[in-house]
């Protein structure tokens, strides 16, 4: 190859190699098809092996966010099941995935016919300009997706700008209610509170210069009479002080109950009595 | 595809302008000029120049007060400068982190002035450094080009006093409000307080830090009682009395009505789709700006006791 042909040739290798390392970036856009986005393929694949997604699920599973939410660390979601749980039909496991965020998999929720309803609103971080999704497993394993798309940035990266030492001091702090009456058979709200840094390990402390380490809650189970009725397996993909809003079935007068577990082994418990017949309602929480 | 001629390299041509067209500004009294910035996000339409900027010339030399979202705003509103005074420009202060008041610090850096700000503007600036220039990068692509994070190199705590030759300037930080970096300075001598985004005129004001520190601020801000303010957003030469009235009862109205929702065991999504409807018509940008601050306000809120 002659010195033109050879400079030609390195000239447009560059160009392709911008180009390509462009690609690689892969940022995500409203007007891209979701379906063939490939984290989220790489996901699907990985997780549900080859079983179909029905992309446009919004019959059986409805994923709302915000189309702008300039508070990337605080997205209010909310994943709503359309119909409620019964034996003989119920959603098991929702799954959460946003496309963008270093960690995608925000995590699963798993739910019983005694949930009354596999619905859960929380608080997410978004760190881009992405789709994000709600992948519903009915108990006859089929499996169906909401998808929406989130602009926001930095969710992940971005300190909650509160002092570390006091955030982590007061974690635990939970706060389990009820929402309105109980009826007995009668799908009712719960409110699961809990004060924690839910730090993603990405925000760099310029003055330290250190990363405060990741620290978050990673499960949460809740118990009615016994039967869990809502399992949260989760990640720093949950805001701070995570939020989570979610249904049971009262019958009988029992009890109401969340363990709560962190990174750090720590665990936080909370419990309220339910009494149907009258509605009334103690909470008692506790921290250790 | 750019072409290419044999034995180089095409290159984009440098973005080294000749003569940099200077930004308007307004002498809003002797000696203090401003620029209004667009009433918008930023955009390639307005190239990112969104927020009010602007300086003060003593007899020795210029304070420079935010600098605009670019490296170009920032060469512009130098350029404006000299246009007034060929003094030096030996501060340029920082009134809070967001990036449409701080990335036209560069174009200051060759006249080796101070760089101030709040003494919790660099950690905030730096944390958040990584997410702003990527949403620069694709929101205003080869406009921004240049622009970086310039960080102060003196910070106040409290207050503090510039001399820029017979003419002092009161510098002083604040509970976290807007953000939790904010600083406002005041020009003794016209009786003029640049308030940075503390106070949003016509705007809708913005909530990234705490809106009780915010109420609690607006309270000294009147206090302070200035013959005149310098807003960060919005018409420059409004009596700001009823400016600072309008913002605190958009504030103080989002704290009541998100106490009320959290009473009454409100979602978060249902305050974010109810509250302060009604307020749409008496503020720009509420379509961007509004639900955020009931979702700031509501996380602020719902641990009080």
């Amino acid at each position: 190859m002659n010195t033109i042909a050879r400079t030609i040739c390195a000239a447009l290798l560059t160009l392709a190699a911008i180009g390509a390392a462009q690609l690689a970036r892969a940022d995500e856009h409203p007007e891209d098809n979701p379906d063939t986005m490939p984290r989220w393929v790489d996901f699907k694949d990985g997780t549900f092996k080859g079983r179909p997604v029905d992309s446009h699920g919004d019959a059986v599973i409805k994923l709302d966010a915000p189309a702008r939410a300039a508070d990337g660390a605080v997205v209010p979601i909310a994943v709503t099941a359309q119909f409620p749980q019964t034996p003989a039909r119920y959603i098991k496991k929702v799954y959460l995935f946003i496309d963008e965020n270093p960690e995608p998999y925000a995590g699963s929720f798993s739910f019983a016919p005694e949930s009354g309803f596999a619905t859960i609103e929380t608080r997410v971080r978004v760190e881009d300009y992405t789709f994000m999704r709600a992948i519903a497993e009915t108990n006859d394993g089929r499996l169906y997706s909401s998808v929406r798309f989130v602009k926001a940035s930095g969710g992940c990266s971005a300190p909650a700008g509160k002092d570390d030492a006091a955030a982590e001091a007061n974690a635990g702090l939970v706060r389990l209610t009820l929402q309105g009456q109980s009826v007995p058979g009668k799908p009712q709200l719960a409110q699961l509170m809990i004060r924690h840094p839910n730090r993603t390990g990405m925000a760099m402390n310029q003055v330290t210069r250190n990363y405060a380490t990741a620290y978050f809650v990673r499960k949460v189970t809740v118990s009615y009479a016994d039967k869990p009725v809502m399992v949260a397996d989760v990640n720093f993909s949950i805001s701070e002080n995570p939020n989570f809003r979610f249904w049971f079935v009262p019958r009988g007068d029992g009890e109401l109950k969340a363990r709560v577990e962190d990174t750090k082994s720590r665990q936080f418990d909370a419990a309220v009595a339910v009494n149907p017949q009258t509605g009334a309602q103690q909470s008692a929480a506790s921290k250790l | 595809m750019q072409t290419v001629r044999a034995g180089t390299v095409q290159q984009a041509a440098p973005a080294t302008a000749q003569r940099t067209a200077p930004l308007s500004v307004v002498q809003l009294a002797p000696g203090v000029y401003a620029h209004r910035g667009h009433d918008d996000v930023a955009t390639r339409a307005n190239g990112g120049d969104i927020a009010n900027i602007g300086f003060v010339v003593g007899t020795r030399c210029v304070a420079v007060i935010d600098t605009g979202g670019t490296l170009a705003e920032g060469r512009a509103l130098r350029a404006a400068i000299r246009k007034v005074t060929p003094l030096p420009v030996c501060y340029v202060i920082n009134t809070h982190m967001h990036p449409d008041h701080i990335f036209g610090n560069a174009a200051f850096t060759g006249d080796h002035p101070q760089f101030v700000g709040s003494a919790t503007l660099g950690e905030a600036e730096a944390s958040h450094a990584e997410s702003y220039l990527r949403v620069l990068q694709r929101e205003l692509g080869p406009l921004a080009q240049g622009s970086v994070l310039v960080p102060p190199t003196r910070t106040v705590s409290g207050t503090a006093t510039l001399d820029l030759g017979k003419r002092m300037l009161r510098l002083q930080t604040w509970k976290t409000a807007h953000t939790n970096n904010d600083l406002t300075v005041y020009d003794e001598a016209s009786g003029t307080l640049w308030t940075g985004d503390l106070l949003f005129v016509e705007c809708i004001p913005v909530i990234d830090g705490s809106v009780l520190g915010w109420l609690d601020d607006i309270a000294a801000l009147r206090a302070l009682n200035p013959p005149r303010m310098v807003p960060g957003h919005g018409p420059l030469e409004r009596p700001w009395r009823a400016a600072l009235d309008a913002e605190q009862q958009y504030l103080a109205d989002l704290v009541r009505d998100v106490r009320a929702a959290l009473r009454q065991g409100q979602t978060m999504q249902q305050a974010v789709d109810t509250i302060g409807v009604g307020e749409r018509s008496k503020w720009r940008l509420y379509d961007i700006y509004h639900r955020r601050n009931v979702t700031a306000a509501f996380a602020e809120l719902e641990w009080e006791q």
